[in-house]
């Protein structure tokens, strides 16, 4: 046993309301210079839509990732032969095109424009060339927009789905939507340091951040290329890779990153979870089906005292131990199993966890007549003669689980690499967390009828409670549970964080500017 | 005129080296964030296929052509001592002239005529580009116009070339050549010259240690074992990543 510390996230997708605010956040820190305009380091994406860059999760399109090759597994457009064969051109590259070209608005023109007959206008220009452009693409351009047939319809994920559920998803009446905000996954078997030929990636021991050491990068482009999550970019000015930095230097003063910090909704926790780093290989090369319940395996139990020893032996501090033990990742993705990995067939092991949403099962349209409601409106009164009714009635126990306005085939795809039983079991328990709730608070549930919910979702009503206030009245501290970084013992950490300020995070001195 | 030469043949080729050597070095201590080969696929790749393709190819197994040569003159002139394998050796090493001269066409077009490269291109990117063009063109001629190169590279220049490593310069042979092919050793070492002041400073770094290092990069800023170990001193070390 070789246990590893892991700074891993959940997020529970039930309360996201698309508000950006985590996306505008990380931006304004760290993405905000020349060639990192189009970079979203953290991006919202609605789904179902195509997403940032257009169609990432299509791999036969981008070619990230791993795959198996018989037992073991290979990366699909990098590797070492492929890689060193390509580096020259890569045929797997997505080029800005596939992202957006980053623009301003010429604001001065407003104010300084002559006196003419017309108003002056603030024309778009690209932030590359500087010159007028007309704009295409730009961050979020399908934003809530699922049923427009450029964007939802076009989401990879449906591909399983057959024509008859594809259309009844783009019912206008029962077109149903969600978010998924997505960073760097900091994988356990990441593919973006597998395929860097310069051997500038690297995941950190003490919290298994993946990082892109910026005075290594030599632009080989084969990172960008491998992520399947398309989550490390390519800085056109400065002629180097980035990603997500996990806002380590804000970890390290015990800070929860930024886009965490300023989540709105709360639906972030983040936490420690040890793992068994001799078993990575092992689990990522298992068969598709058992990938999920593999990589949970991985994931070991902090208060089994043979992993403590183990720990103890690694070096791993009391301090990051306890906070394992106390951690809501934990809690959500191995004690409750409740939150799944996002697409789990690329093999990478993300440690980012997403609670599947319950939101759109909920109701479900039925057939009534509203004649007779509709004779009592007042004839002035602008009404449709509609006959049917938004029912939010649970007279079946799991009947709306079913019935999903979202197939669970969809969400199957996205989170638990097709197996639909695992989306099931999560939606079961939020679901009998909801009755469970709605039995204490209001009292209308037959207690009988939530107790038989609960049982059937392999809960007990302290257990519910514990998920109820884990999700809804949880404060600061027991969202982010961060273990102290010892900053006496890290030679790196002692630096003094200000020096940092207004550079680019990457902690040197030097200005990141291209060369000659 | 012998004043040139002497300027031209011993002293151009030291300061070329003494500057390439200590200004790579230099930059690379100093200014490492700066390495890297600058690569453009992201802004447009479409044409940088049929450019970067056939001119990195050439070029690389043209200069380690010439490497060659200046290390192994005997051995080359053995294999020319046969008229088909010279000439299996002149049209290969031409076919890869025309190729990588082909291929800084296609780049050279592509950086002049695409908006958003030209952001990216800065005053020594068109140096390098003009540089190695001249370059080229030079070495296609006197390939065609004096047959044949490997032969009297190997008798005649590698001598000078390794009289300059051994201290030893001798510039009698080269002040004798025709002018092109003065120019194009003129040129090599100002190319030479300028790479670590230039993205050239790529071809130095390149990613050999990829082929057996293992794929997974695990880094430890510290060593927490070495820090809670009582028999073990703790130094203090630099991390690799800052």
């Amino acid at each position: 046993m070789n246990v590893r510390a892991q700074i891993s996230m959940v997020f529970h997708l039930d309360k996201c309301i698309g508000c950006h605010t985590c996306s505008i956040a990380c931006k304004n820190i760290w993405t905000d210079r020349k060639g990192a305009e189009y970079m979203w380091w953290n991006n919202v994406e609605t789904k179902p839509g195509t997403g940032y860059p257009t169609k990432w999760e299509d791999q036969n399109v981008y070619n990230g990732g791993w795959r198996k090759d018989g037992d073991d597994i290979e990366l699909r457009g990098a590797g070492k032969l492929r890689g060193l064969v390509n580096i020259f051109h890569n045929p797997h590259l997505p080029v800005i095109d596939d992202y957006y070209e980053p623009f301003t608005y010429k604001y001065l023109d407003l104010i300084e424009s002559p006196a003419m007959d017309d108003q002056p206008t603030a024309r778009p220009v690209s932030l590359i060339t500087g010159k007028p452009i007309n704009i295409k693409m730009g961050p979020n351009w399908d934003d809530d927009l699922s049923g427009t047939p450029d964007y939802a319809r076009k989401d990879p994920n449906l591909e399983v789905l057959s024509e008859a559920e594809r259309e009844a998803m783009f019912q206008l009446e029962k077109l149903a939507f969600f978010y998924l905000p997505r960073i760097c996954n900091h994988c356990l078997n990441p593919a973006c340091v597998a395929s860097c030929p310069s051997g500038a990636i690297y995941k950190r021991g003490e919290d298994g951040i993946v990082l892109i050491n910026q005075k290594v990068c030599r632009a080989w482009r084969m990172c960008v290329t491998a992520c399947p999550y398309k989550k490390s970019y390519y800085n056109w000015g400065t002629g180097k890779s980035e990603k997500c930095i996990l806002c380590y230097p804000r970890l390290e003063s015990g800070y929860a990153p930024a886009c965490m910090h300023s989540c709105v909704g709360r639906i972030r926790y983040l936490g420690v979870m040890l793992y068994d780093a001799d078993r990575i290989h092992d689990t990522a090369c298992s068969d598709e089906k058992d990938l999920v319940d593999s990589q949970l395996d991985v994931i070991l139990n902090p208060y089994d005292e043979e992993v403590q020893r183990a720990a103890a032996a690694n070096g791993i501090a009391n301090s990051t131990l306890k906070a394992a033990q106390n951690s809501p990742v934990y809690k959500f993705v191995k004690e409750w199993g409740m939150a799944l990995p996002l697409h789990p067939e690329f093999r990478t092991l993300p440690m980012l966890f997403y609670v599947p949403p319950l939101l759109p099962v909920m109701a479900k349209l039925s057939t009534v007549n509203n004649d007779e409601q509709a004779k009592k409106m007042d004839e002035r009164a602008k009404h449709w003669p509609d006959n049917w009714l938004y029912d939010t009635s649970t007279e079946e126990l799991w009947g709306t689980i079913e019935q999903s306005r979202m197939p669970l085939k969809y969400m199957a795809n996205l989170f638990s690499a097709g197996d639909e039983g695992k989306i099931v079991n999560v939606m079961k328990k939020l679901l009998a967390i909801r009755m469970h709730r709605r039995r204490v608070t209001v009292g209308d549930v037959d207690a009988q009828k939530a107790d038989i919910m609960l049982k059937e979702a392999g809960l007990d009503s302290l257990t519910a409670d514990e998920i109820y206030y884990l999700t809804s009245l949880a404060k600061f501290d027991d969202r982010f549970v961060i273990p102290a970084s010892h900053r006496e013992q890290a030679i790196e950490m002692l630096e003094f964080t200000g020096d940092v300020k207004g550079s680019t995070g990457f902690g040197f001195m030097e200005k990141p500017e291209r060369g000659l | 005129m012998e004043k040139i030469n002497i300027l031209l043949f011993i002293v151009l080729p030291y300061l070329s080296l003494l500057v390439f050597f200590f200004g790579s070095i230099y930059r690379y201590r100093k200014y490492k964030y700066e390495y890297s080969s600058l690569s453009s696929q992201f802004l447009e790749q479409k044409s940088l296929f049929w450019g970067s393709v056939p001119f990195h190819v050439g070029i690389v197994l043209i200069f380690l052509g010439h490497l060659f040569i200046v290390l192994f003159p005997k051995e080359v002139l053995a294999w020319n001592s046969n008229l088909i394998r010279l000439l299996t050796l002149e049209i290969g090493a031409l076919i890869l002239g025309l190729s990588s001269l082909f291929g800084l066409t296609v780049l050279l077009i592509r950086r002049l005529t695409n908006a958003r490269l030209r952001a990216v291109t800065s005053p020594m990117d068109y140096i390098v580009e003009f540089l190695i063009f001249a370059q080229i063109i030079l070495g296609i001629y006197i390939a065609y116009g004096y047959r044949w190169g490997s032969s009297w590279f190997a008798s005649v220049l590698s001598p000078y070339i390794i009289s300059l490593f051994t201290f030893r310069p001798d510039i009698q042979a080269v002040s004798q050549m025709p002018w092109v092919i003065q120019f194009h050793i003129i040129g090599a070492y100002l190319i030479v010259l300028i790479v670590p002041f230039s993205r050239l400073v790529h071809f130095l770094v390149p990613p050999i240690h990829y082929i057996w290092r293992p794929y997974q990069q695990v880094i430890w800023n510290w060593g927490r074992k070495k820090a809670k170990s009582k028999d073990e001193i703790w130094t203090v070390t630099r991390p690799f990543n800052n």
